[in-house]
């Protein structure tokens, strides 16, 4: 860069990046393109990697070193903007905030898609049934007030921390992919969509609880969930997911928000 | 080839596209054309909050804020649209409240303020909460409630349709936007959108620098697209290095750390900004505290077995107060390098933040062909755009502002003229240009990878055209930039499929990112000066005799179909500021 180091200094071990040696990692993905054949396949690429770097990290190697076509979205490369979920050893992460190290990059690291939406090609997924059920929950604030303030509403900070946990989501359906009751039916919204409900239901600005209420209450609702907890550990964001789907039970059965 | 007609086509869906969407689907027939979801966009991803002079937590003012954007800019900012800027700022806050922005509260249920870099009371006295946000997630929180009242608007979008030209047709010997065109990631289709207007909101070009807080999507797609066609581009030299990345990953800390009571720290513990800013010490702008980064470094006193970093220092800080309002950047801190930012401090180093420069505009978000003349139909806001509300230098928390105030700007304006106007004739063969393209690089066999030439080509942005540059380093980037294009001739791609071909894109995004660090370092080489975030070494200060004007980089094609890059100036808007020494 153009700023040169004057002299070394003798700053000691960094606590984030000490020496670390190259590993041999394999990523065995799971490969789909309909162009080419109908069948998936399980593909082995090995190569140098530091354990400190992330999967994405990993998969890009392969994308632009050793093979074009391996096809997977991605942005913001650090856990914000939720384009890269993908089954990582069975699990659901994001592959820009898995780090090698981690996951243990001494057997082979299995990389396919999420489950319970159509693949399209490799690790892309048709996101629309996802999309499809976070709109259909209403996910906006709903009032019934004809005069806006000319100021901003008040929320105390206490209403304001209620749902605080459920607007941290960013929608890479890492959630409603590991959750089996949506393997086995895609016309349950999912955790997410009950997610950003809760989002609403729980804000004391909003007036369209109950609207959101009977929503979920369908037969595909809410009530469908199972209490596997599979989603809770799947959220990268550390939303407590089945505490939400729970509150919002709860508020279904008292009528009370 | 498909077809289709709108009114108002806007490309792009972070905060300034989805804010333009809402004002132009309730006016107009509208489409948002966008190569991600739009939930994936890089607002998302900004942090520290929004800058309004709400006054709700201690005395402030639209005024003081317009002299802080005009100072923070250093001069270079049209005062009448920072003006603007400072002044809708109230709304548009409230506007976001409205539409169900979840904000931190004050204990009187207010949305509460923080302090931020560079934003004082009373003309520079001393720090002032200005800083509207929810926790450290603020991006987040405004690109969720804009898409949620997006859906709620109905909103039409096209999701994953990568723009790739811009159509202008010439009518009464004027040039008029007739539309653009499209290529859909799933298919491999064109598609050409017909429309009245259009509005770019397709944000920035980071991804030519290495070490970055940019998503690898910001690749400047919509600067290139609309600079092939003869629109200028304005202040490209000016670009942004935010002082806080996480060390050698470009991960953004947010500044809010520092307006919540984090220290910047080199070897030796010292607080290091005391020296160069007494007044504002951590919370200098932008800018200054890069530069005061790299002076420590450079002299010795970096930290680290390279001493090629310094520390951010939140150790002081109570736990509860970083999981209150920093807990994104604290966990940035845990999954990529390890640390307990309760106990120990985050290694950081300055990261390619933001652009400046961009589309030329004026205040209604209307796109300029040269220093005066509109180009009826195209608009652009936010990133993509230059007001200029920014300057040499952009302070913290006005991006999201700016996305705000002129993507309602640009999405009204947009639709209002939609109503007024015919549709341009589209020219002739529309999509020639893309299919052309698209094609070559499809059928391509040369022996060039698009991964080796961007990797070259960020190297030499970061070596040569970064915090401090000189005429011999931006000399060394054009010339290194030339060759690369030269080598992206013969660039091919493995994928030839029609499917979600995301090789092909971003052999596509190489050529725009090439393009446009060609304009960045031409620009910078001709401006002899230091101003805002363009430093020169070799001309250490600002110089507004010479240079106290925007740059306008025109695209000139010579007959035998060569390329070169003219330069022209643009007066800078002046109301009530005099150009001041600038000191923090």
């Amino acid at each position: 860069m153009a700023t040169p180091t004057l002299e070394k200094t003798d700053g000691g071990a960094e606590p984030g990046f000490a020496d670390s040696p190259y590993i041999t990692v394999t990523f065995r993905v799971r490969r789909f393109n309909p162009e080419v054949s109908a069948e998936a396949e399980w593909q082995d690429f090995t190569f140098e990697m530091d354990p400190k770097e992330r999967v994405l990290d990993g998969l890009h190697k392969i994308k632009w070193e050793l093979d074009g076509t391996l096809t997977f979205r991605r942005s913001c490369a650090h856990g914000i903007c939720g384009s890269d979920a993908m089954r990582i050893n069975g699990k659901n992460r994001l592959a820009c905030k898995t780090l090698i190290k981690d996951i243990s990059p001494e057997k082979p690291i299995t990389i396919e898609a999420i489950k319970g939406l159509t693949v399209l090609k490799d690790l892309v997924v048709d996101m629309e049934p996802f999309f499809q059920a976070y709109r259909d929950v209403m996910p906006f604030l709903i009032t019934k007030d004809t005069n806006e303030p000319t100021r901003e509403r008040l929320q105390s900070a206490e209403d304001r921390e209620r749902f605080d946990d459920t607007t941290k989501c960013i929608l890479c359906a890492a959630c409603t992919s590991s959750c089996p009751v949506f393997w086995n039916d895609g016309q349950y919204f999912g955790p997410a969509a009950i997610v950003n409900a809760h989002r609403f239901i729980f804000d004391s600005r909003d007036e369209a609880g109950e609207q959101r209420l009977e929503i979920l209450n369908d037969r595909d609702g809410v009530w469908r969930c199972r209490t596997t907890f599979n989603c809770t550990d799947a959220c990268p964001r550390g939303i407590e997911i089945t505490k939400a789907i729970q509150e919002v039970k709860r508020a279904l059965i008292t009528r009370r928000i | 080839m498909k077809i289709h007609k709108y009114d108002t086509v806007i490309v792009g869906a972070g905060g300034a596209g989805m804010r333009a969407a809402i004002e132009a689907t309730k006016r107009s027939r509208t489409a948002v054309l966008t190569k991600l979801y739009p939930t994936r966009s890089h607002t998302g991803a900004a942090q520290g909050g929004m800058a309004a002079a709400l006054a709700n937590v201690e005395e402030d003012n639209w005024e003081w804020h317009t002299f802080d954007t005009v100072k923070g800019g250093d001069y270079l900012v049209d005062q009448d649209a920072a003006e603007i800027l400072a002044k809708e700022a109230i709304d548009s806050v409230l506007d976001l409240e409205k539409m169900g922005l979840p904000f931190n509260r004050t204990p009187e249920g207010r949305i509460d303020q923080r302090r931020f870099g560079g934003h004082s009371r009373n003309h520079g006295e001393a720090p002032v909460r200005r800083s509207c946000y929810a926790a450290d997630r603020t991006g987040h929180m405004i690109l969720q409630t804009l898409y949620q009242n997006c859906v709620k608007e109905g909103v039409e979008f096209f999701n994953e349709f990568y723009v790739l030209d811009q159509l202008l047709t010439e009518v009464d010997g004027k040039q008029v936007s007739a539309g653009v065109v499209a290529y859909e990631l799933a298919t491999g289709e064109i598609h050409v959108f017909h429309a009245k207007s259009v509005i770019y909101a397709s944000g920035g070009t980071g991804k030519f620098f290495k070490v970055t807080s940019n998503a690898h999507t910001l690749t400047g797609d919509g600067q290139a697209a609309v600079y092939r066609r003869g629109i200028p581009l304005e202040d490209m030299e000016f670009f942004q290095f935010h002082p806080t990345g996480i060390w050698r990953m470009g991960i953004l800390l947010t500044e809010g750390a520092r307006g919540e009571g984090g220290i910047l720290r080199n070897k030796h513990g010292e607080r290091f900004m005391e020296k160069y800013a007494p007044v504002m010490k951590d919370l200098a702008s932008r800018d200054v505290v890069s530069r005061s980064i790299y002076t420590e470094i450079r002299e010795g006193r970096g930290c680290g077995p390279e001493g090629d970093h310094v520390y951010l220092d939140l150790t002081h800080l109570p736990p509860e107060q970083l999981d209150a309002k920093l807990p994104d950047i604290t966990e940035f801190a845990r999954t990529y390098l390890g640390i307990e930012p309760y106990t120990d401090p985050i290694p950081i180093q300055p990261t390619a933040h933001y652009a400046m420069g961009g589309i030329p505009t004026n205040v209604k978000g209307e796109v300029l062909a040269d220093n005066t003349t509109v180009v009826p139909g195209l608009y652009a806001a936010g990133e993509v755009a230059c007001v200029s509300v920014h300057g040499a230098n952009r302070l913290g928390t006005n991006s999201l502002l700016d996305i705000n105030v002129f993507g309602k700007r640009s999405g009204i304006a947009a639709a209002e003229y939609a109503h007024s106007a015919d549709y341009a004739p589209l020219p002739e063969n529309p999509a020639e240009f893309v299919v052309s393209e698209v094609e070559r690089l499809r059928s391509a066999t040369g022996n060039e990878r698009v991964a080796d030439i961007r990797r070259e080509l960020q190297e030499t942005m970061d070596a040569n055209v970064m915090v401090f540059r000189t005429e011999q380093t931006i000399k060394a980037a054009v010339e290194k930039i030339g060759e690369l294009r030269e080598r992206y001739k013969n660039v091919s791609i493995q994928d030839k499929g029609k499917r979600f071909n995301t090789d092909l894109l971003e052999a596509v995004e190489l050529g725009n990112l090439l393009e446009l660090a060609e304009v960045m370092a031409v620009s910078a080489l001709a401006r002899k000066e230091s101003r805002g975030g363009h430093y020169r070494e070799d001309y250490p200060n600002r110089d507004d005799v010479n240079f106290m004007r925007h740059t306008m980089a025109y695209r000139e094609v010579a007959e035998d179909g060569s390329t070169s890059i003219r330069l022209d100036y643009k007066p800078v808007v002046t109301t009530r500021y005099q150009p001041m020494e600038r000191k923090y």
